[in-house]
């Protein structure tokens, strides 16, 4: 049984300790504190992944460093704030997770916030998208 | 107590003006007795992020699709959505959008199925109220709930389902997706996610041309001679065909519907809003690929 990290389980118990509408407006939070990217993807966007499964154009960039720790970064424009905010949660919710961590994250995560009703099923679908993409990344790195 | 149309000369020569307001008109509307605007985005999160002063929202997706079924609210659930909206029977509803008013008139187009009778876009959409630095607020809009009456959809007229674009080939069909959709390269918009189609390609007859392209680059519709353009002389529409508009769910074709019916005067136009993810998986049905309009088929 995949576990959940702390990280990302203290963000399902935010969304879910509230109400349908602030449910909304904390992923409207978590849209808005999506760090901007480092500078070296900015001169870089050819390092970024393209997330097919999101209306909105989202790239993704993930990394692993020498001690094994996952770092992801993320950017999406400003008028599709649902897809920051998916973005956000990832970035907060996987930075500094250890490689095997990540990729123990229980692929369902996005199903599990409490987001369905307020969002839609569909919509959720770009999150798992984010999801499944940083986890390839992460694969593909551990094996470089 | 319906309010006067926006008589601004940009929309006189529409076949019905009164189905458009400028965002001049609307700036100095605000907080008229009778007036609800309605924002629908394609992003459930937009409108939190800054709105219209006074505009409720309503989500195309939680809001107006059964959550069950694949069909819209009935009566009731109808009712009971607007009511909750402040809207009444006799409002004016304004609904603005983005993406060039694409959910905004999939919104209309619903409220025109329960036959609410004022209902307008508001021209350009989000994007011009915000290009022209228009006022934004991030309050929520407080509604009063009024009493909204149950009303039956009625679906005879302005939606067509699958049997009835089966029963209409050999009259002009429109297909509104993107061109790559229209051959059969892909079954979903570009850089928009697979949406279960099995097959890829288009209805047999239909000419493609692409909700967006009524457009202009500031998110206005475009010109009468302009659409004309496209639909009569580009398309070989006119007014008095009998027209069937489609797409992958029936939300862009709801905005071309919306063109045709109001803009240019087309007054037998209906959206199948079954559309290619229910074509594209139906069983023996014809499917045409590549870019021309292909052969009519033999009927079976």
């Amino acid at each position: 049984m995949p576990s959940l990290p702390d990280s990302l389980a203290r963000i399902r118990d935010d969304f879910l300790e509230l109400e349908q509408q602030d449910r909304l407006l904390l992923l409207l939070e978590f849209a808005n504190d999506l760090p901007e990217l480092p500078d070296r993807f900015r001169d870089h966007p050819d390092l970024l992944e393209r997330v097919e499964e999101c209306q909105a154009p989202v790239f993704i960039f993930v990394e692993v460093d020498d001690d094994d720790t996952v770092q992801m970064f993320a950017t999406a424009p400003r008028e599709a704030p649902t897809t920051r905010g998916f973005a956000s949660i990832l970035v907060q919710g996987l930075s500094g997770l250890s490689a095997s961590e990540v990729l123990a994250v229980p692929d369902d995560f996005p199903q599990t916030i409490g987001l369905s009703a307020a969002v839609s099923p569909l919509r959720l679908r770009g999150m798992t998208g984010l999801l499944g993409r940083a986890k390839r990344q992460v694969t593909a790195k551990q094996a470089a | 107590m319906t309010i006067e149309a926006d008589p601004s000369p940009t929309l006189a020569g529409f076949a019905h003006p009164e189905r458009l307001v400028t965002t001049e008109w609307l700036a100095s509307k605000l907080g008229t007795p009778g007036l609800v605007v309605v924002e629908s985005d394609e992003d459930v999160l937009l409108y939190e992020t800054g709105h219209i002063p006074g505009a409720v929202k309503i989500d195309w997706h939680t809001d107006l699709n059964d959550p069950v079924e694949r069909d819209y609210i009935d009566g009731a659930a109808f009712a009971g959505l607007l009511g909750s909206r402040g809207i009444s029977r006799d409002s004016t509803v304004v609904i603005y959008g983005d993406k060039n008013n694409w959910w905004a008139a999939y919104a209309l187009w619903v409220f025109t199925l329960f036959g609410h009778a004022d209902v307008r876009l508001l021209d350009g959409g989000r994007a011009k109220w915000e290009a022209e630095g228009r006022e934004y607020t991030t309050e929520r809009t407080e509604a009063v709930r009024v009493d909204y009456p149950v009303v039956e959809r009625d679906d005879s007229g302005i939606r067509a389902f699958k049997d009835d674009v089966l029963a209409h080939l050999g009259k002009p069909l429109i297909d509104v997706r993107s061109p790559e959709e229209f051959s059969g390269e892909r079954t979903t918009a570009p850089a928009y996610p697979e949406e279960g189609a099995l097959r890829a390609g288009h209805i047999p007859t239909a000419a493609n041309v692409p909700w967006g392209k009524a457009a202009a680059e500031d998110g206005t519709f475009r010109p009468v001679a302009e659409l004309d353009a496209l639909y009569r002389d580009g398309a070989g529409l006119s007014p008095d065909d009998e027209v069937i508009a489609y797409c992958r769910i029936g939300e862009r074709s709801s905005h071309t519907w919306f063109v045709l019916t109001h803009l240019l005067g087309f007054e037998n136009v209906r959206n199948y809003d079954g559309s290619w993810t229910e074509w594209g998986s139906a069983v023996r049905v014809p499917i045409a690929t590549g870019s021309e309009p292909g052969k009519l088929p033999a009927r079976r």
